[in-house]
């Protein structure tokens, strides 16, 4: 009877230790990734790399400038284009739903939301750069816009959904209509929770590669507007990890940091955002 | 007109105000919807003469030839089966030891700090998993691991043949890791929708924590579980840039894990700005409807899983 109860200790004790492994592991990731691109990206940045186009290839030195600044465009076309749509569409579901159309605007988010970036970008290239034959920074724009909308669709809903219904029935007691109470009630009180949301969403495809590559393609120089060619940070570190050249090797490790310093911040803020309403409510 | 007719007047005005919001909040759920369909439409148009030229012979040939304008989808399919199952392979054990440890062994306190920390390595953008694939990964593998397999296991047809480092393997570890948090976090909420009663009970009548984990806990999260394996290898067969930058980008099939292969996703990345005829555009997009039908077909059963196992709890509750 005790040999069996200490055979069962040591299986709990050893199935105990194996778990945590395993999950301190995984953490661990973690520090492992930021760790290396700490110490590859931070010998090789420098102020050139803010300031400057890239080099003509041989040449050393030059920075990623243009790459910055097209990456900003990308993102402010994504977020303009796709976070009013998911956020309109996220009310529906939580204030305005049916029966059975709720249901299956759902679902059908969720399926988008798994459907593989470069199948959007697919798509975006078929409707914006097939057309007119040039790779522009609007198809990119409108890949990672496609890419945003579900994601904020689910948060938007989520968030609303969490505001109390206590709420919503003092404003309607109050002889509110339903519209004035989903716009001055509910809306403001699940604010924090929405833009943590959003913040998210535009940091998940601010790293997204794989749909930039045949819509805002890339470019050397300086995008000139909407509809030319355009750089952006992931696709400059794929080229430039992929190439033979030490010195672009250096440039992507620069390039690789910078964007998940900006992923790290993204994730911390949102942290803030939502840690500021907890303590607010208490 | 009398006070009451305008207030009336205006009262119908908001209820129409009403009408109207919802109207419009319609309109934009129903852009997803709309979204989705021409998604679908646009890739089954665009893909059309490749269709029209190979039939369903495309899913089954092994050519892959722009210049003679012969395309075949099954190096492809072969090369995203086998890394996305190598990934599973690897990262199921690991993600659900690890969830199991997440909800029921450890303090809650180091639980927490535990799931913000494997949340954030979702965050990491996939082009920089290929960037440390690249440099950090592929040398040991090239130098150590591979060589080790090969002497210890080379018997088998899985570790023959030459050793580049890029390859099979070295895109199977990456996904590996790359789905690690999905399976966790995904895992983790299953098993703690488990009502709490399931555990005491195990726990009142004796059992450690492991053994109330394990035969309690465990399956009945079971459907949940399994979603997120769906989950995570839908993800997986649609991973791209990680992929195309370590597994070697060639159109051949080999038994060997430690041969170079080729994806469906890392064919697309890296043929698609190149291609100049019609026909391999559209071959390309037919790759591209595949890829998208696999995905869908997985996502789709993930989620009832996931829906099924959000009812059993609630239910149980």
């Amino acid at each position: 009877m005790s040999y069996r109860y200490a055979a069962r200790k040591a299986v709990n004790g050893l199935m105990f230790t194996l778990a945590g492994f395993c999950a301190v592991a995984t953490a661990s990731i973690v520090l492992f990734i930021l760790g290396f691109l700490v110490w590859n990206g931070a010998r090789a940045i420098n102020w050139e790399f803010f300031t400057q186009l890239p080099k003509p290839v041989g040449e050393a030195g030059g920075g990623m400038a243009n790459a910055i600044v097209g990456s900003a465009q990308l993102l402010l076309l994504a977020t303009l284009f796709g976070v009013p749509v998911g956020f309109v569409a996220g009310v529906y579901l939580a204030e305005f739903g049916g029966r059975w159309f709720p249901a299956v605007i759902r679902y059908i988010t969720d399926l988008l939301n798994g459907v593989p970036s470069i199948v959007i970008g697919i798509f975006a290239y078929a409707v914006l750069v097939l057309p007119v034959k040039r790779f522009s920074l609007a198809a990119g724009g409108l890949a990672l816009g496609l890419i945003v909308i579900p994601i904020t669709v689910r948060t938007t809903e989520q968030f609303l959904r969490a505001v109390p219904v206590s709420l919503r029935e003092a404003a309607l007691a109050l002889g509110a209509s339903k519209w004035r109470v989903v716009a001055t009630v509910v809306i403001p009180a699940a604010g924090r929770g929405v833009l943590t949301g959003t913040i998210l969403g535009v940091a998940r495809v601010a790293g997204e590669t794989a749909p930039l590559l045949f819509t805002s393609f890339s470019n050397r120089f300086w995008s000139t507007g909407w509809d030319q060619p355009t750089a952006s940070l992931p696709v400059m570190i794929f080229t430039y990890a992929v190439s033979p050249y030490e010195d672009w090797h250096r440039q992507a490790w620069a390039a690789g940091l910078v964007l998940l310093l900006l992923m790290l911040a993204a994730n911390v803020l949102a942290r803030l955002v939502l840690a500021g309403r907890g303590a607010c409510r208490s | 007109m009398t006070v009451s007719g305008i207030t009336r007047a205006a009262l119908i005005r908001l209820r129409n105000g009403d009408r109207i919001a919802h109207l419009v909040t319609l309109a934009f759920a129903s852009c997803v919807l709309l979204i989705a369909v021409l998604l679908v439409a646009e890739l089954y148009a665009s893909s059309a003469p490749s269709r029209r030229q190979f039939g369903l012979g495309f899913l089954f040939s092994r050519d892959w030839d722009p210049v003679a304008e012969q395309f075949g989808a099954l190096p492809f399919i072969y090369g995203t089966a086998v890394t996305s199952l190598l990934a599973l392979l690897l990262a199921v054990p690991f993600g659900v030891g690890a969830a199991i440890f997440l909800s029921e062994l450890a303090p809650p306190r180091v639980s927490g700090a535990l799931t913000f920390v494997v949340e954030l390595l979702a965050a990491v953008p996939s082009v920089i998993y290929g960037l440390l694939a690249i440099f950090v990964l592929v040398p040991p593998l090239r130098e150590h691991v591979q060589p080790f397999l090969q002497e210890r296991f080379g018997f088998l047809p899985l570790f023959q043949g030459p050793n580049y480092g890029v390859g099979l393997l070295a895109a199977g570890v990456v996904l590996a890791i790359m789905i690690l948090p999905f399976i966790v976090s995904i895992s983790r909420e299953a098993l703690m929708a488990v009502p709490r009663e399931q555990r005491e009970a195990a726990l009142a009548v004796g059992a450690t924590r492991w053994e109330a984990a394990w035969h309690a806990v465990v399956p009945y999260a079971r459907l949940g579980i399994t979603g997120s394996v769906f989950l995570a290898l839908a993800r997986a067969l649609g991973e791209t840039m990680a992929v195309t930058m370590v597994i070697g980008n060639s159109p051949t099939i080999h038994a060997s894990l430690l041969s170079p292969g080729y994806s469906i996703a890392a064919v697309i990345a890296n043929e698609f700005t190149e291609a100049m005829s019609e026909m391999h555009i559209s071959a390309l997009i037919q790759l591209g409807l595949v890829l998208f039908a696999l995905t869908i077909l997985i996502n789709a059963l993930a989620r009832l899983l996931l829906l099924a196992t959000a009812r059993k709890g609630a239910v149980g509750a």
